[in-house]
């Protein structure tokens, strides 16, 4: 109960209630606007959607044209005694409606195009999970291990530190042609990707966790008899736990970011594929749909991630309490 | 040791009885010699001389406090003793024998609280058992026992932060106490308390002391603590950190809260004060460059004093 919150007014028994209705409002506010640009005729709405020719003759059922330019059509075939072509006002193609978006979602999921040249979204979205998983858990076990070492011997953080410091500068999208070279065109580069992306931030934040890890408490233990690998398995590795997996939390959410420039590398494949190809078919309501499930997906780990901290960390006060 | 008897009437005088319980002590053998110990400090900015020739002994059962301003070198002294820091001159003996690292035989509570935060209470406590080879149950057993012994195996199962400032000194205490070592080491353990949590916890340090084979060297800067709880006082000085001198506390025990202005009390805190707080206390470099400057920032009218 930090004193800032209280004088910005949130006390302390409605907080709980409120803090869910701001959560809630938060996703509904975008919504909302949303929905407003898409369903309220006169806002924004910049172009015609054309549904009779008329007398144009550049003017097909279907066509969106640009409203000034329509209206200059509607005064000329007046002018010409014309059949007037008609029409009404739309958005342009890439701001879908949110209920198209919603059975975009819908039927990605429950109807998947049976055709097999264009990926489906669950199939896609799998393997782009598969990806993440595996490229978060080879950074781990690496980075994890390397961070907790370096942070806690100054010795093991001098080999590693300057180097790590300069590669993480390297941008990790660099690496892909090489990583084909490498690994091949499958999922070896993109997996490679993520690692190179993840693994370097890791270290060093791992390292800077571990460091911050209160000296008292180590030389506590060293009073009370504690030695060497005592000291790392018994004192570091628990005390940094509950930051540690906040930690983890943040880096899945850039190996996230990874993964989107990983997939376009080698063979296409996975959720980034599925988008490009919704797109250049013109389906933006499937890319926004695929795109509000990565959004999703790793909100909702993110979620669930957090729950289970403080589960498994009951003595960490500070595991955010959504 | 220069000053005239007659400016300070009282604190070197002892009745019968305080007499006799300082040639007891004296009689009990040393558990803790410090010869010449020295230590420099070798930083960027240039070398520190923390503490230079400190020279005392420790008896057993003794209950010895350390005072001096902040900056000379309490920490340091009290840190080279539990093995966190190495000395650069003279010698450090516990039991006849040089300290080197940390060891089974001191325990140590810190002023910070420095449990684990991971831990409930009673893991907090079994730690040290574990740590130095214990099976599992005979450490529970012990900690059971040292958590009643402080009044708190109530809380066995509660994690620390969910205890009071006196109750986590209290499992600090215990958690240094049930490796039962030879001495037990405080660093300001009772500095962050209130006033009534800390006139409790001296209390009842008092009376963990009285029960059990323990020897205690205690550093606090607040120089009731120090007479209420010492049989000596060693007073320190800073830059760089001498023993300015060694005081036998005149106050007869059992120790009460009432006496806080007995005669023998004020006296020696007369001393404290003129060691510790000179009358002309020239400010210290680093106070000097603190220099406040206040500008009026409410209604000229509106005035508080
Ligand atoms: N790690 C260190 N490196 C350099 N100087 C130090 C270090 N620790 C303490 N000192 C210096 O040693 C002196 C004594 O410090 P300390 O033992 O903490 O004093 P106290 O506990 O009495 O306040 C101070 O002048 C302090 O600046
Ligand atoms: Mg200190």
């Amino acid at each position: 109960m930090s004193t800032i919150t209280q004088w910005l007014g949130s006390g302390a028994d409605v907080e709980a209630r409120r803090r869910m209705l701001l959560g809630l409002g938060s996703f509904l506010l975008p919504l909302l606007v949303w929905c407003l640009v898409s369903y309220v005729p006169f806002v924004w709405h910049p172009k015609m959607y054309v549904t009779a020719p008329g007398g144009v003759d550049f003017f097909q059922v279907g066509m969106l044209v640009d409203k000034p330019m329509f209206r200059e059509e509607v005064a000329d075939m007046q002018k010409a005694h014309q059949p007037l072509p008609e029409g009404y006002a739309a958005n342009p193609i890439y701001l879908p409606a949110p209920g198209a978006v919603a059975e975009a979602f819908y039927n990605g999921f429950v109807n998947p195009p049976q055709t097999s040249d264009v990926p489906s979204m669950p199939a896609s979205l799998w393997h782009s999970i598969q990806v993440i998983f595996w490229g978060f858990l080879i950074s781990s076990l690496i980075g994890v291990p390397l961070g907790i070492l370096s942070g806690t011997y100054s010795a093991v953080g001098r080999l590693n530190e300057p180097f790590v410091e300069f590669f993480r500068y390297l941008p990790a999208p660099a690496f892909g042609a090489l990583a084909v070279a490498v690994l091949g065109i499958y999922d070896g580069p993109k997996i490679a990707i993520i690692v190179i992306g993840t693994l370097f931030q890791q270290v060093l934040i791992i390292a800077n966790t571990t460091r911050k890890l209160e000296v008292t408490i180590i030389e506590a233990a060293r009073t009370l008899g504690t030695k060497r690998l005592g000291l790392l398995t018994r004192v570091v590795v628990p005390g940094i736990l509950p930051d540690l997996y906040r930690d983890q939390r943040i880096l899945l959410g850039w190996a996230w970011t990874y993964l989107i420039v990983a997939e376009l590398i080698g063979t296409s494949s996975g959720i980034t594929w599925f988008i490009t190809q919704q797109a250049r078919y013109q389906h933006f309501d499937n890319v926004y749909a695929a795109i509000m499930t990565i959004g999703i997906i790793g909100f909702g780990t993110d979620l669930v991630l957090g729950r289970l901290g403080r589960r498994l960390f009951p003595w960490d006060s500070s595991q955010d309490r959504r | 040791m220069n000053l005239s008897e007659s400016a300070l009437p009282g604190y070197r005088h002892q009745s019968e009885a305080v007499r006799a319980r300082f040639e007891r002590i004296r009689a009990r053998e040393v558990i803790l010699e410090v010869r010449g110990l020295g230590k420099h400090y070798r930083s960027p900015q240039g070398e520190t001389e923390a503490l230079r020739g400190i020279d005392f002994s420790v008896h057993r059962r003794e209950f010895v406090c350390v005072i001096g301003p902040s900056g000379c070198g309490k920490s340091t002294l009290i840190r080279i003793l539990a093995g966190l820091d190495h000395h650069t001159e003279g010698e450090a003996l516990l039991d006849g024998k040089p300290i080197k690292g940390p060891g089974q035989d001191r325990g140590m509570v810190f002023q910070g609280y420095s449990l684990f935060p991971w831990l409930t209470v009673k893991k907090n406590v079994m730690f040290g058992p574990q740590m130095n080879g214990h099976a599992r149950d005979d450490a529970e057993r012990d900690a059971l026992m040292w958590l009643e012994l402080v009044g708190l195996e109530k809380f066995a199962d509660a994690y620390p932060h969910q205890l009071s400032g006196g109750m986590r000194q209290r499992v600090a205490i215990a958690r240094a106490l049930v490796n039962q070592p030879r001495i037990l080491l405080m660093d300001e353990p009772f500095g962050a308390l209130d006033a009534q949590s800390r006139a409790k916890m001296q209390s009842h340090l008092i009376d963990i002391w009285k029960n059990i084979d323990i020897t205690v060297l205690f550093i606090t800067h607040d120089l009731d603590e120090a007479i209420y709880l010492a049989d000596r006082i060693l007073v320190l000085k800073a830059h760089p950190g001498e023993v300015q001198e060694v005081i036998e506390v005149p106050v007869p025990r059992p120790r009460t809260p009432g006496q806080f202005s007995s005669p023998e009390f004020l006296a020696t805190k007369a001393r404290l004060e003129q060691l510790i707080h000179p009358a002309a206390e020239p400010e210290s470099d680093d106070e000097q460059k603190v220099k406040p400057h206040l500008i009026r920032l409410t209604d000229v009218h509106d005035n508080v004093e």
